[in-house]
């Protein structure tokens, strides 16, 4: 019986230790790879401390009262019950103790707003529920949305086990990236609702809010991958958009900047080729299932009462131009965006053309890239 | 005023009506009072039950059982439901229950309004809820309803608008009601400074209540002239703002806090006492450190909005103030400890739930200590950390401070004892499940989960797993406590008067249940 008891003890023991060793998990703040996160980190830790002090005293004395002062024991109620000695004493201690830790705190938040002499600048835009990164002075932009494999097992009923993909939930189809040891200023602003950037690891996060613009800043030290996530409630796929930068050296950056506007250059002259309407039903689908799905259902059907459905909806199968101008500018006071900004000329006639002949429907007409290009 | 008490009335039958009727039309302070106490205890069950279907989606990484839109629908009602129709109610409950024998007054001073402050609850509340079955779903866009989301809501966005006016006209009337009877319907000899605790927060409470509840009733008349009448005051692009719809809700949401838990302080400071066998300490500094709560709740708005870009002056401002929320709140914490320290303590239930109380809501304050530093609440901010803080400080805070004061006098109302066994055994199940439930949330919130998401990265999975186990334990118990409610009610051993051995206070000079009109004579006051 014992040694059933010692046999059971012990292995609870082991599944204890190899779950913590094997544990990717964190029990607290990251560091981060900046001076400020490291700051904040130092910050944090501080007022830990000073709050597990000060529960040690305080909790330490119920306890002991506790355990001491009951009845069953015999105690004898005293009837003390005022002491302005006493008040004095607890309120001026913890005066005192806030305002050794107000200093610190207000070093580091002045530094944090001082995002002057930034070495380069990105706008970032929260869309509802991507995100777009552009390069101020570079010519540079692109839309950064969850990538394929979390966003197929993500789905309700995937049977896709999460912990079979990589990143799961953290991984983007376009990484932001940004150069190490620079003062990288950003903007943020949002396109429909608010959202809010935040990387662990840089130690902030700060709200984008449609139709203004919050500035924040990084030096980051080391190269590396940083994960993070939407951390304001933007709608249905607020969970399902994280950010992900990539920080490279200098001369790597470079690289990666040469080959971003060349292919920018590649993307506008595929858009003046036209395409037959098999293969802007093809591609139109993957942008379907990348930007439409969220509201507008896998088969076009739509949530009653808040997303219309496609399938036989008067406009995808209606007048062609206005289903054109529906997509490309969206509609006001309604979580339907302007795709325009957010997708090219190719992904705009391919998507168009697969509503209409999809989904249910057959109107049999398309459109070419070159015409959306004509409206822009 | 105080003097001026009836006791020649002319109407001879001091029972109640019988049957249903006796509940819609009854002007009765303790009817009411049950009426506020049971429908709270109903709204706990519907807004736990939801909470029950948040922690079974996130048991587990993957989305297993409910789209994410209904996710958002589950996470918003459940606040609002919790906020709104339980622990407001309940507190209004016990006030009704409470506060005229606490005086030593006959009745509440406004009766029939009385009763109309309640019965538009469930008509509220059934509007609110009615909102699942509309086109488009129930609100989703979180309880703090932000614009531009909200917004975009479907069907249900103007009968939750309106279901909060219900909710606002409810509570003003209650609060009305609560500071006219406490100062006009004292007994003679019942001076402010004598009054029980208990009596002083809900006294401050009502005043928070008639200053904030018109800001939020401002708010979402906004949004819903944004949303029907084409204003903008909330939208960049007609010259309004969506951060303004934030100070708005945040001038009335921070106050709103300390609605939440200004009573419960009162409940704790009349428990302790009881059970320690000795008098409060610091009752005066307990009086002046309520007041300063309440006075600082009104300048501490923005600390829920530290990263909304605010400029570097404002939240200096708003980290300082908060801070200094922190004295006053310990001065409480130091009295209370000080009031047991060379007691003769006895624990009961009730001292039980007002001891873990004291210590579950201190660990809630030491984390809003921690979200108070502004460089720090740029990591902590809108993660489970705060998720943690906030159910710290409500549920083993406020829900906490309700079931010690349930426990408390529910032998006092019903005449009975309740079954003391089965109070010790919801206390021990429901402390280890909560703690099981809430403490992981910190982790996860340190190592970045964002919270209001229905999946999550796999390194999240463990804590959300153990974080489940403790909420469907947690939630199995309080079934535990409906029963132990039920059969009290029912009957059970006769309490005596007195009830507790150490139980000072008027409402231990009356009989156990007291008489239909509590005080017909003015009790004599020591």
């Amino acid at each position: 019986m014992i040694k059933l008891k010692q046999l059971f003890a012990s292995g609870a023991v082991l599944t204890f230790m190899s779950s913590v060793a094997h544990a990717d998990y964190a029990l607290n703040m990251p560091v981060g790879v900046t001076e400020t996160s490291r700051q904040i980190y130092d910050l944090h830790m501080l007022i830990l401390w000073v709050c597990v002090v000060i529960a040690v005293v305080v909790f330490g004395a119920m306890i002991y009262s506790m355990i001491y002062h009951r009845k069953s024991r015999g105690a004898v109620a005293a009837q003390f019950h005022e002491s302005m000695t006493a008040e004095l004493v607890w309120t001026i201690i913890p005066f005192v103790i806030l305002v050794v830790m107000a200093i610190p705190a207000t070093n580091v938040l002045i530094d944090m707003h001082d995002s002057s002499e930034a070495d380069m600048t990105i706008k970032v835009t929260g869309y509802q529920w991507k995100w777009r990164y552009e390069y101020i002075d570079e010519d540079v932009s692109f839309f950064s949305s969850l990538d394929a494999a979390s966003n197929a097992a993500r789905q309700v009923g995937s049977d896709i086990d999460p912990a079979t993909v990589e990143n799961y939930l953290l991984n983007v189809d376009h990484p932001l990236v940004i150069p190490v040891g620079k003062k990288v200023r950003f903007l943020l602003t949002a396109a429909d609702v608010i959202h809010s950037w935040w990387v662990p690891d840089f130690g902030w996060k700060k709200d984008a809010i449609p139709g203004f613009i919050n500035e924040a800043w990084v030096i980051v030290d080391e190269p590396g991958v940083y994960r993070g996530q939407c951390a304001e409630l933007c709608g249905r796929d607020h969970g399902f958009m994280p950010i992900v930068v990539e920080v490279k050296s200098e001369a790597d950056y470079a690289a990666w900047l040469v080959a971003q506007k060349a292919a920018a250059v590649a993307a506008k002259l595929a858009a003046i080729e036209d395409l037959h309407p098999r293969e802007l039903k093809r591609k139109g689908k993957k942008v379907y299932r990348a930007n439409c799905v969220a509201c507008h259902q896998k088969k076009g059907e739509g949530i009653a009462g808040v997303f219309p459905a496609i399938t036989d909806s008067p406009v995808a199968t209606g007048d062609i131009n206005s289903h054109i101008n529906l997509v490309m500018n969206g509609k006001a006071g309604t979580a339907m965006a302007a795709f325009k900004d957010q997708l090219s000329d190719v992904e705009l006639a391919a998507v168009i053309t697969y509503q209409r002949n999809s989904l249910g429907n057959k109107v049999g007409d398309a459109v070419q890239p070159a015409e959306i290009a004509a409206l822009r | 005023m105080a003097t001026v008490i009836d006791t020649h009335d002319d109407h001879h039958d001091h029972g109640p009506a019988k049957g249903l009727m006796r509940w819609v039309t009854t002007t009765n302070h303790k009817d009411i009072g049950t009426l506020y106490l049971i429908f709270a205890l109903i709204m706990f069950m519907v807004g736990g039950a939801m909470a029950m279907v948040i922690r079974l989606e996130l048991f587990q990484p993957g989305l297993q059982f409910v789209d994410p839109g209904f996710f958002n629908q589950m996470t918003t009602v459940h606040a609002l439901v919790m906020i709104f129709g339980g622990v407001m109610p309940a507190f209004v409950g016990l006030a009704n229950w409470m506060l005229p024998i606490m005086i030593g007054g006959p009745d509440m001073a406004l009766p029939r309004m009385n009763n109309w402050s309640f019965w538009i609850l469930p008509f509220a509340f059934a509007m609110l809820l009615s909102t699942f079955f509309m086109d488009g779903g129930a609100p989703a866009g979180g309880w703090t309803i932000y614009p531009p989301l909200v917004l975009q809501g479907g069907n249900g966005f103007p009968f939750m608008i309106f279901a909060i006016h219900m909710m606002g006209i409810s509570s003003v009337m209650g609060a009305i009601n609560v500071i006219v009877t406490i100062l006009n319907m004292r007994a003679p000899g019942m001076t402010l400074m004598k009054m029980p605790l208990f009596v002083w927060t809900w006294f401050i409470t009502a005043y928070l209540l008639i200053a904030v509840m018109p800001v939020l009733a401002g708010a979402v008349t906004m949004l819903l002239t944004d949303r029907f009448y084409d204003t903008t005051f909330f939208n960049a692009a007609g010259g309004g703002d969506p951060v303004l719809f934030q100070h708005i809700f945040w001038f009335f949401g921070h106050p709103e806090v300390y609605i939440l838990i200004l009573p419960a302080f009162g409940v704790v400071s009349e428990i302790i006492p009881t059970f320690a066998r000795k008098p409060l300490f610091g009752y005066s500094s307990m009086v002046y450190a309520t007041s300063s709560i309440a006075f600082l709740s009104f300048i501490v708005w923005a600390h829920h909005m530290f990263t909304v870009g605010l400029p570097l002056q404002g939240e200096l401002f708003f980290m300082y103030a908060t801070m200094l929320i922190a004295v006053p709140t310990g001065v409480k914490v130091f009295n209370w400890i000080s009031t047991m320290w060379k007691g003769s303590m006895t624990f009961e239930t009730p001292m039980l739930f007002a001891i873990g109380f004291v210590i579950m809501f201190t660990i809630g304050g030491f984390s809003g200590l921690m979200l108070a530093i502004a460089p720090a609440d740029f990591q902590y901010h809108d993660t489970y950390f705060v998720v943690a803080h906030f159910h710290y400080v409500l549920v083993t805070g406020a829900v906490y401070s309700i079931m010690a004061a349930a426990y408390y006098w529910l032998p006092k109302w019903t005449g009975h004892m309740y079954n003391e066994k089965h109070g010790q055994w919801h206390f021990w199940i429901s402390t280890v499940s909560v703690n099981v439930l809430f403490f992981p949330q910190h982790f996860l919130g340190l190592a970045g989960m964002p919270r209001r998401i229905p999946d999550y990265s796999v390194q999240f999975a463990e804590f959300n797993m153990w974080s489940s186990i403790g909420g469907f334990v947690f939630g199995l118990s309080q079934v535990f406590f409906c029963y132990i409610v039920y059969k009290t009610i029912k009957g059970g051993e006769k309490a005596t008067d007195q009830v507790w051995e150490g139980a000072v206070g008027l409402e231990w000079t009356l009989s156990s249940p007291p008489p239909y009109h509590s005080f017909t004579e003015a009790p004599e006051i020591k």
